[in-house]
């Protein structure tokens, strides 16, 4: 039979033609704008690694990037807190909770919607005069005046840690679902016979069994929070404010580039992001496989 | 448990009601009883805004996005795993590395050739880079390699089937469940997607609905409490109908996409 294998590249050809020109060119173009002082227009000069010194003493990036850890950091503890606590109850063969799909399905909406939506609704939902949430709130008595929630540093970085809470628990309840049933009934039942609590078979069956579950969610997690963008640009209307508390790395990155045309700076920044997003992945993967050295999850 | 339903719930509801409230009614208060200014807010915010045309234009790309990714993910996902080329592995290599760059890495760069190649304000490059979707051949690669067996190409090769005719024939059929698996997700991620329609669209009519939805927030409507709340309520409200009836595909291919390997 006469050799067919010449077939492979006409099935593959498509892809790669699209995959060199809008995936590999752009971000080689950037790589090259990163060094160079280009506005958008005219030519670009290039200037070494000016963009690179100024990003590591840029005191607004660094802003941006432990505002991001932090909105980040809030939302992951109390996502996942009560993504387990979830599972743990519907996992329970002592409670044989009902419903699941049904609160799967609840919890998972507030994932489906369009962030913009979810940031708009907030927006004046947490509005400090004509808020929903303030009103309601005083009517119960709960507070005697409104809470302007989005122009304190503290309590706008804790509003969007837990608007992405309330987007995010579902999914995470869910993938923890999935992980959970992967695991053979007869760890449980062996457990449910020696007598284990439910702590003791959360901690000691559940959670090391869902170790790759666990890191899957946390690596996918912390890269999405690395790029945090939608709901802080909304929010605030593209400024980050107040006290630049809601900037995030990809909020400075899009500003320096379309609002202020430092399109070479803002390479730089997309570059000091990327190595970031590498080093904390890194980091993240070895202190969970420090002791085993199992085979990742790869998705 | 069920509070924490309610939690989850309770945010649209109060967009519900708001939304059939008038304005000076939600400034006084908060109730669970729908006021009578539905039609009234309505106007008022197409007035100045027509949601539904962003609906249109969202719903025309992802549309057009799932379709493309799923069929040259998988034309591509089947030149892996069935020819045996030069470059096979290395290509396939290079693609999973590309795999973990963030999407943000090219943004300038991406604006940059639009804007050479004299597409920015128009869908192209928000479809047609769909044809290449790493991951998505990557999942279906890995998806066709246990469940298509050579043995039944070998046999439609001896019928006289082209090349093509059997990818036609024969894979896509097998392929079905985990396409469809994957456009869930090709449709949601590209009806959400934000920055790059932001960045890659200037013209009003053109805009997708989170555009128009950030649109929205700096017009005249926000005067209007009640309309704000409908115009969000019309963003959110036939994406929860829609997946009234689909939520058991969607989450079980949540669960699919995170546990397969």
């Amino acid at each position: 039979m006469k050799n067919l294998n010449r077939y492979g590249y006409f099935f593959i050809a498509p892809f790669w033609l699209v995959f060199l020109v809008f995936s590999i060119y752009p971000v080689a173009l950037t790589f090259y704008y990163s060094f160079t002082n280009y506005t958008g227009s005219g030519t670009a000069e290039v200037v070494g690694l000016a963009n690179y010194t100024r990003l590591l003493t840029d005191s607004f990036f660094v802003q941006a990037f432990v505002n991001t850890l932090k909105i980040w950091g809030i939302n992951f503890a109390l996502q996942m807190g009560l993504a387990l606590i979830l599972a743990a109850i519907f996992s329970d063969m002592r409670l044989k909770m009902k419903g699941q799909s049904f609160f799967r399905a609840i919890f998972y909406l507030p994932n489906l919607i369009t962030v913009s939506s979810v940031a708009l609704l907030f927006g004046i939902l947490l509005d400090w005069q004509h808020g929903s949430l303030n009103v309601v709130l005083m009517n119960l008595g709960l507070i005697s005046d409104p809470i302007n929630w989005l122009n304190e540093p503290a309590t706008a970085q804790i509003s969007v840690s837990l608007i992405l809470t309330w987007m995010w628990f579902g999914h995470s309840f869910i993938v923890i679902m999935a992980g959970i049933s992967g695991i053979s009934t007869d760890y449980f039942e062996a457990a449910l016979i020696d007598g284990a609590n439910r702590w003791q078979t959360l901690v000691s069956i559940t959670l090391p069994l869902l170790k790759p579950i666990l890191l899957y969610i946390m690596i996918t997690s912390l890269i999405g929070g690395l790029q945090l963008f939608d709901l802080p640009m909304l929010i605030t209307d593209g400024i980050g404010s107040p006290d630049g508390s809601l900037n995030t790395m990809v909020l400075y990155l899009y500003n320096q580039a379309f609002k202020y045309n430092n399109y070479g700076y803002a390479s730089a920044v997309a570059y000091g992001l990327f190595i970031i997003t590498v080093i904390f992945s890194a980091v993240v993967f070895r202190s969970m496989y420090s002791s085993e050295r199992k085979q990742a999850r790869q998705v | 448990m069920t509070v924490l339903a309610i939690v989850c719930f309770v945010p649209f509801l109060m967009m519900l009601v708001n939304a059939t409230r008038s304005n000076e009614a939600i400034l006084t208060g908060f109730t669970l009883v729908p006021g009578n200014a539905l039609l009234e807010n309505y106007q008022t915010m197409m007035d100045y805004v027509n949601v539904w045309t962003g609906f249109k234009n969202s719903l025309f790309i992802s549309v057009l996005v799932t379709i493309l990714t799923g069929y040259f993910s998988a034309l591509t996902a089947y030149g892996f795993a069935f020819y045996t080329f030069k470059g096979n592995n290395f290509l396939f290599v290079f693609m999973l590395v590309m795999m973990m760059v963030p999407g943000q890495l090219g943004l300038i760069g991406f604006y940059e050739l639009s804007k050479t190649l004299g597409i920015l304000d128009t869908y192209i490059p928000l479809i047609v880079p769909a044809v290449a979707s790493p991951f998505v051949v990557f999942f279906l690669r890995q998806y066709i390699l246990t469940t298509l067996h050579p043995s039944l190409i070998e046999a439609a090769r001896i019928d006289g089937a082209s090349e093509f005719k059997i990818f036609h024939i024969v894979a896509i059929p097998i392929m079905m469940p985990a396409i469809a698996t994957m456009s869930i997700f090709t449709f949601i991620g590209s009806w959400n997607n934000y920055i790059m329609p932001l960045v890659l669209i200037f013209s009003p009519e053109k805009y997708t609905l989170p555009v128009l939805m950030g649109f929205l927030k700096g017009s005249q409507v926000a005067q209007n409490l009640g309309s704000m709340y409908l115009g969000i309520a019309i963003s959110v409200v036939p994406i929860m109908i829609a997946f009234l009836f689909l939520s058991k595909y969607i989450i079980n291919s949540i669960s699919a996409g995170a546990i397969k390997e």
